[in-house]
């Protein structure tokens, strides 16, 4: 529902990244989002053209990786996978359990395309 | 190599490619920025900023969450007559439109600034900045500030609160946290209002809406209020009451307190590197002490 707004702030920060990096403009854009971060990924696809127009990164590929839910036992330490409603540890069933992974909204890595027609040989 | 899962990243070139590390490069000449920035991070910087205000001031800011109708007004209405002295609080009313909200709570004596949101189904920590400017805090021991009603949205943007209180009406059913694990696993307290009603609801089962609550990995404690009945309330203020004493002594200790939002997997991945980037003082330390924090109030 607000993934127009979560987009807008996704162009700010590929601005701010534009700049700290040599300006060129925004080729691919990596995502990390997990079921829990109240996002959903084929939403952020189809607003990031709208959220891009006009902008440094109008055209760029975004790439959205799904996280897993992962927990972690407050009580007996094991790291289970569970899933958003129903968020127990798989060992013991407690509920007194932390969100290892799941709710991310992450901004991963962004791919520019620079000025300079020489790309360096990274081995 | 893998260029996708990282596999070919070693101990011995990894600080090429962390943040800051400005060597990588991918194939086809592009230059690669690794950033692992929350994508919600302007939002953040500025929620940080409106809680260090709040802290500055000595004030406990509480976020109410629910569906539309759950009765949040209502509630602040009770809290305002068991509090004894309105100067104590103030509000910040979120709606889509009208002041209705802000006339009720200025009608019991109390300040209150009404954001009309247009079109947007939540609140942020600019509107919350914005309107915080045209409140006079002095004296103040509470913020309470009602979000706009949604179980969806609200939950994803910190405002600066040190607390989210999520109410669920009886009249709402009682697999609500299992249908929205987001906004109920946000809460530091889940109040279950209108409970008058339950004489006449034979289908809203208080035990199952507790359990539904566990379900989603929350040991956050349950009251049960009916606001226009005065049930309930004496409890609901004491645990504000606690609340505000336990930001008191946060305060004189030099922490702060951020709710459940936006939770600890964005935290880990992210590690130190991209929270420092900003320069910003903040505290975040407090983060990892909301379950014990949870549990020690029940």
């Amino acid at each position: 529902m607000h993934e127009l707004s979560v987009c807008q702030a996704l162009v700010q920060q590929l601005e701010m990244v534009s700049a700290a990096n040599g300006g060129g403009s925004v080729a691919l854009v990596r995502l990390r989002i997990g079921p829990l971060s109240g996002v959903e990924g084929p939403l952020l696809q189809r607003a990031f053209p709208l959220a891009t127009a006009g902008t440094i990164a109008e055209g760029a590929e975004l790439i959205i990786e799904t996280a897993g839910v992962v927990v972690q036992c407050n009580d007996c330490g094991a790291t289970s996978d569970a899933t958003p409603n129903r968020m127990l540890c798989g060992a013991c069933n407690s509920y007194r359990v932390r969100m290892v992974s799941g709710d991310e909204m992450l901004l991963e890595s962004v791919e520019l395309e620079t000025a300079d027609a020489a790309p360096a040989e990274i081995s | 190599m893998c260029d996708t899962c990282g596999c070919n990243i070693t101990d011995g070139n990894r600080y090429l490619v962390s943040p800051g590390g400005r060597l990588e490069q991918t194939a086809d000449g592009r230059a690669a920025v690794t950033v692992l920035k929350g994508l919600l991070d302007a939002n953040d910087h500025q929620a940080a900023h409106n809680r260090t205000h709040f802290d500055a001031r000595g004030i406990l800011a509480v976020n109410l969450m629910s569906s539309p109708g759950a009765g949040k007004t209502a509630l602040l209405e009770a809290t305002i007559d068991a509090l004894g002295d309105p100067r104590r609080m103030v509000v910040i009313e979120g709606d889509l439109e009208t002041e209705n909200d802000a006339a009720r709570i200025r009608a019991k004596g109390v300040e209150a600034v009404q954001i009309a949101t247009g079109s947007a189904c939540h609140l942020d920590a600019h509107m919350v900045h914005d309107a915080l400017h045209r409140l006079d805090l002095d004296g103040v021991d509470i913020v309470f500030i009602e979000n706009v009603g949604n179980l969806v949205c609200p939950a994803s943007f910190d405002l600066g609160q040190h607390l989210n209180v999520t109410l669920l009406s009886v009249t709402e059913g009682d697999d609500k946290p299992a249908k929205y694990p987001v906004m109920f696993r946000a809460a530091d307290l889940m109040l279950l209002t209108k409970t008058d009603l339950l004489a006449v609801l034979d289908d809203f089962d208080t035990t199952k809406a507790e359990q539904a609550l566990r379900l989603v990995g929350s040991a956050a404690p349950v009251l049960h209020l009916s606001p226009r009945k005065g049930a309930g309330v004496a409890h609901w203020v004491s645990w504000i009451e606690g609340e505000l004493i336990a930001q008191r002594a946060r305060i004189g200790a030099g922490t702060t307190r951020r709710p459940a939002i936006q939770a600890e997997g964005a935290r880990l991945h992210t590690a130190d590197p991209a929270r420092g980037e900003h320069g910003h003082v903040h505290s975040h330390s407090h983060d990892h002490d909301h379950e014990h924090a949870a549990e020690s109030k029940s």
